[in-house]
């Protein structure tokens, strides 16, 4: 048994251990892990995501259990503080002492704070730890504006970060460029704009002199005599090795900070290695996570005396995240490591800046900069790395094929099985193609779980997207939509079958056209397409609905329910409000404005919900249908009853549109909105289907969305009156719901129909298929056939039944635990 | 809560000392599941008519600490019986309670049995 010790549970140490779990020699092995930190090792690379509501549990790689489960022993909380390299002990500052006989150094970096007087005060921070976005977090509720020091890839990643908390945001760069590191002039200078659009301040050739105030900041000092006056101050000017551990106990440190290492990780103890960012290879510190997690790969094959690979450096090529701007760098970026010539693109209007350096003989991409749109990026990467043949016309590589098809030679296809797709994970190409042949893999999740390819940054995911319907095409197969092990049918397929069969429950289905027992993909799917066609109450089928449809109500964190009752257009009498108010005060209920015009109230128990559903129907509520994938709302604004622009009565059309669709399901949920003008007040072209008012009818647009990948709606037709509005939605919808993938919004299944906008404006408008009156017909069907489920829920005792904490006794679920926050109860945290 | 996950062991049928009579068998909905409460734990049932068998298991989800599991979806994944936590869909085996995502812990399972039209799950003191 070889006893190992790992000092850091960082990103890097913990691939090591991961790495190591997953050899076949792991019994020969006793792991111990020691952790500075609260957390076991975390996501440090998406550590922005903080601000943006990610939990540090979501950022965790692996839960403590999962130490359990692999049997390695993890302290955190314990920092080492000596290594006894005679007796091959190391201590903690606790006193623990843990013996080994191979040493695993990955105690990553710090981040550097360059010497400037008054860089103690309060209000100084650095941005490398989930505790220091904490404290910045905290302290910056109080702040107004904040400045970042350095302009690198960190740096603006933080400026964004503390954009995003709401404080007027600054970046101070020593350089007169942005990512001085990545970027040439003229790159920089386009993302420089970019981000003053975005309201960042930019300051460049800016070196920090003092940090003014007393015991806090209260703003800068620079040596060019100017001054900026701020609340507080980012440090990200790079990173510092945290080899003190090492320096201490003789092993060799490099010049310029990281324990010196050979091509096999070795430091000058042959019982120590380092890795990740503590490790300095030829006076290099590689401050990315990809060579980190080579190293510990290497390392875990010398232990287990399996094949190894000397590292000799690694391709620092990276792509900005986060900010806004699409920004990567590749290969030689400047090249002039050896005689090239450079292509550039350059289009100050869109903002976009792309340069490729090509060798002198003309044969080889050497690297380059894209700003803008690095839409590119994977494929150039991949040339640079697989020394892959240029295109004859290499500028197509920048500025697409004027021809209009697909990019030259630049498919994925055209890659070399040795290039490595997922940096992250080092996954080549071939080995992705092999599990798809082997495994006979159809899946991009299997990709993922079975080579681990895309589980890091997930940069490489459309390229492997790519690949595998490519590989999938050329093996044969009938590159199909299926939903599922279960089925062999798309989702149109099994609405067809539904259809003309008559079927009416999931068990027909499965029984007739399907094999085993169904699954949480299936089911939901099909319950949509019974719904959408057949419009019956959907808990008679509760366990076959997503756990919202199942109990008519959105689950929250905790356990507890949320209530969301219709307000059509976000119209709404004070007695209603007031109905509103008294309930959720009998209840003790959270209450919030939602985005879409209406009230949401939290924190309902499951047996609560048919009382305060009855007390709302009986006030004259209905279901807003805020847990289906069905009409949420139809936004709208308040148009000519009030609005001194509005050229069309906005509400009241928007109520008749939100009636008629309410209730209806659909592959996912639909928004629509109606706004009086051109201002557009209501948000419409965001929306599945928006309606904007004309001097003489209305504008219909369609396939918009907000969420995470925004989305314009695009215009379908002009000048319409309500009825023929209303006659081309209902066309647009049924036809959505018939051809739609499982979970797809309206954008995305426009963005894939085949002939796009101009296709669906035919099949809408002018009735190329010939089934627009069809589409009409089901619509009808939907609208006459429409009750609000929660009112036969509330009126029918077998189903009120179902909503209870147990089976076996009337007690209320005991584990659900509130705390207050203004004034108002919010669920415990996760735990 | 941590705690809270220390307190679901799975229990072998040859251990079992107490056979808890939770409730009649037409409380758990075909299909799909419900939750009863044994002291104070919360276990999950699941009345698996498709494949006419029985499961328990704890109700926690290891994922989040969610008192969750009988809420979700069941299903198979190829001939495993399986239950979808309805919270991030992380699944789980209702034969073993092994995490089929191989991304949290393993749950705990219980043995069932039904006679006289009631459910009885098993426990070991
Ligand atoms: C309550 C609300 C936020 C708020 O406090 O304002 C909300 C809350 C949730 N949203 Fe939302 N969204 C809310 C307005 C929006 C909006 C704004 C809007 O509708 O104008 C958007 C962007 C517009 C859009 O959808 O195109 C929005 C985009 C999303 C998305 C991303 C959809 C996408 O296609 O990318 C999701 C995720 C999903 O549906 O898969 C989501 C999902 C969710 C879920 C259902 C997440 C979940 O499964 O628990 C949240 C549950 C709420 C609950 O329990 O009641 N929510 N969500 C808003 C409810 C509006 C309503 O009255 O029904
Ligand atoms: C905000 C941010 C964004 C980033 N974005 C990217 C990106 O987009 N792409 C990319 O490739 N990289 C990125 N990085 C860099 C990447 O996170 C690092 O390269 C990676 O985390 C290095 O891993 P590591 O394990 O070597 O070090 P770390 O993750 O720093 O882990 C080292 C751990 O060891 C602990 N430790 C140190 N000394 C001791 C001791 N004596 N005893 C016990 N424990 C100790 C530390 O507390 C720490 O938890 C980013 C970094 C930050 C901060
Ligand atoms: S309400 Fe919407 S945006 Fe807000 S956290 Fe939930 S899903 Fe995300
Ligand atoms: S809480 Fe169960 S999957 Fe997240």
């Amino acid at each position: 048994m070889t006893r190992i010790a790992v000092i850091g549970n960082g990103m890097v140490g913990y691939k090591f251990c991961e790495k190591l779990c997953a050899t076949s020699n792991r019994k020969d092995f006793q792991i111990t892990v020691f952790g500075e930190e609260t957390w076991p090792a975390y996501d440090r690379v998406h550590l922005s995501a903080y601000f943006s509501g990610s939990t540090a549990d979501d950022l965790i790689m692996a839960s403590k259990g999962w130490y359990q489960e692999n049997q390695i022993e993890l302290l955190t909380n314990e920092l080492v503080v000596h290594i006894d390299r005679e007796h091959k002990k190391v201590v903690s500052h606790s006193g623990v002492e843990v013996f080994y006989d191979k040493l695993i150094l990955a105690t990553g970096s710090a981040a550097f704070v360059p010497p400037i007087p008054g860089v103690e005060k309060t209000g100084v921070f650095v941005y490398r730890t989930l505790e220091d976005l904490d404290a910045i977090m905290t302290y910056g509720r109080k702040a107004k504006s904040a400045a970042v020091m350095g302009g690198g890839l960190l740096g603006l990643e933080a400026a964004k970060a503390v954009m995003d908390m709401g404080l007027e945001a600054h970046v101070i760069e020593f350089a007169p460029r942005l990512m001085p590191r990545q970027l040439d002039a003229a790159g920089s200078s386009i993302l420089q704009s970019k981000l003053e659009s975005l309201g960042i301040s930019i300051h460049l050739s800016k070196s920090t002199q003092q940090i003014n105030g007393e015991e806090q900041l209260t703003g800068l000092q620079f040596a060019d005599g100017s001054a900026l006056a701020v609340d507080m101050l980012v440090v990200s000017a790079g990173i510092k090795p945290r080899d003190e551990l090492a320096k201490a106990c003789g092993l060799e440190v490099a010049a310029r900070g990281g324990v010196v290492v050979n091509e096999f990780l070795q430091t000058t103890d042959e019982s120590i290695y380092a890795i990740g960012e503590v490790a300095s290879y030829k006076n290099m510190i590689y401050g990315l996570v990809a060579p980190g997690y080579e190293m510990a790969a290497q390392v875990v094959n010398q232990l287990t005396e399996a094949e190894v690979k000397p590292f000799f450096g690694y391709d620092m090529s990276t792509k900005l995240k986060l900010i806004g701007v699409d920004v990567g760098s590749f290969g030689d970026p400047f090249g002039d490591a050896e005689p090239s010539k450079p292509i550039v693109f350059e289009d100050k209007v869109k903002g976009i800046y792309k340069r490729i350096n090509i060798a002198a003989n003309g044969k080889k991409l050497l690297g380059g900069i894209l700003v803008g749109d690095a839409s590119a990026y994977g494929m150039l990467l991949q040339m640079v790395q697989n020394n892959m043949a240029l295109p004859p016309e290499p500028e197509a590589l920048i500025l697409g094929n004027r021809g209009g098809g697909e990019m030259v030679g630049a498919g994925v296809e055209s890659l070399p099985d040795e290039a490595q797709l997922c940096s992250c994970e080092n996954v080549s190409k071939g080995a992705i193609c092999m599990a798809i042949e082997k495994d006979g893999l159809t899946q991009i999740a299997d990709i993922k779980a079975c080579t681990k390819a895309g589980t890091g940054c997930g940069g490489c995911l459309p390229m492997v997207n790519d690949l595998l319907k490519h590989q999938l095409k050329v093996m044969g197969k009938q590159v199909k939509n299926v939903l599922c092990e279960h089925f062999d049918y798309s989702r149109q397929e099994l609405l067809d079958l539904v259809k003309i069969k008559k079927i009416r429950t999931f068990n027909q289905l499965i029984d007739q056209y399907g094999k085993g027992d169904g699954c949480e993909i299936c089911k939901p799917a099909v319950a949509s397409i019974l719904a959408s066609t057949w419009n019956e109450l959907i808990v008679k089928q509760d366990t076959i609905q997503d756990t919202n449809d199942r109990f008519l109500a959105n689950i929250q964190k905790g356990g507890s329910y949320s209530v969301v009752p219709r307000i059509p257009g976000g119209e709404i009498t004070p007695d209603k409000l007031i109905v509103i108010g008294e309930i959720a005060k009998r209840y003790g209920l959270y209450t919030k404005i939602t985005g879409g015009q209406r009230i949401d109230m939290f924190g309902a128990r499951v047996d609560q919900l048919p009382d305060i559903w009855e007390e709302l129907i009986n006030a004259g509520f209905e279901s807003g249908h805020a847990y289906g994938k069905s009409l949420r709302t139809v936004k709208s604004c308040v148009g000519t009853t009030w609005c001194r622009y509005g050229v069309q009565d906005a509400v009241s059309f928007a109520i008749r549109v939100e009636e008629r669709y309410r209730g209806l399901r659909s592959p996912h949920k639909l928004k629509g909105a109606v706004s009086g003008c051109i201002r557009e007040c209501a948000e419409a072209q965001s929306k599945d289907f928006g309606i904007i008012a004309t001097e003489k009818g209305w504008n219909l647009y369609v396939c918009g969305n907000g969420g995470s990948k925004p989305q314009h709606a695009k215009l379908l037709v002009t000048d319409v009156d309500s009825e023929t509005c209303l006659k081309y939605i209902d066309r647009f919808l049924m036809f959505y719901i018939r051809t739609a993938e499982p979970l797809t919004r309206t954008a995305t299944w426009l963005n894939k129909l085949e002939g796009g906008l101009d296709y669906l404006r035919d099949v809408v408008v002018n009735d190329s298929l010939g089934i627009g009156e069809e589409l009409e017909n089901d619509m009808a069907f939907m609208v006459q056939t429409y009750s609000c489920e929660w009112k036969e829920v509330v009126n029918n005792p077998e189903l009120r039944a179902k909503f209870k904490s147990f089976v076996n006794s009337d007690e209320s679920d005991p584990s659900l635990e509130f705390q207050e926050m203004r004034g108002q109860k919010i669920p415990a945290s996760w735990s | 809560m941590i705690f809270e996950l220390e307190k679901y062991k799975t229990t072998e049928v040859t251990k079992v000392s107490t056979w808890y009579r939770a409730a009649p068998v037409d409380a758990f909905p075909e299909n799909g599941g419900a939750c009863i409460k044994y002291k104070d734990l919360q276990i999950a049932i699941f009345n698996f008519a498709r494949r006419k068998e029985w499961y328990a298991c704890q109700n926690l989800c290891p994922h989040k600490m969610q008192m969750a599991l009988s809420r979700g979806m069941i299903g198979s994944d190829a001939d495993e019986p399986k239950v979808a936590c309805p919270f991030h869909k992380k699944t789980f085996s209702l034969k073993s309670g092994k995490n089929l995502n191989g991304e949290t812990c393993d749950i705990a399972t219980y043995p069932i049995k039904i006679e006289d039209g009631y459910v009885f799950v098993g426990f070991e003191e």
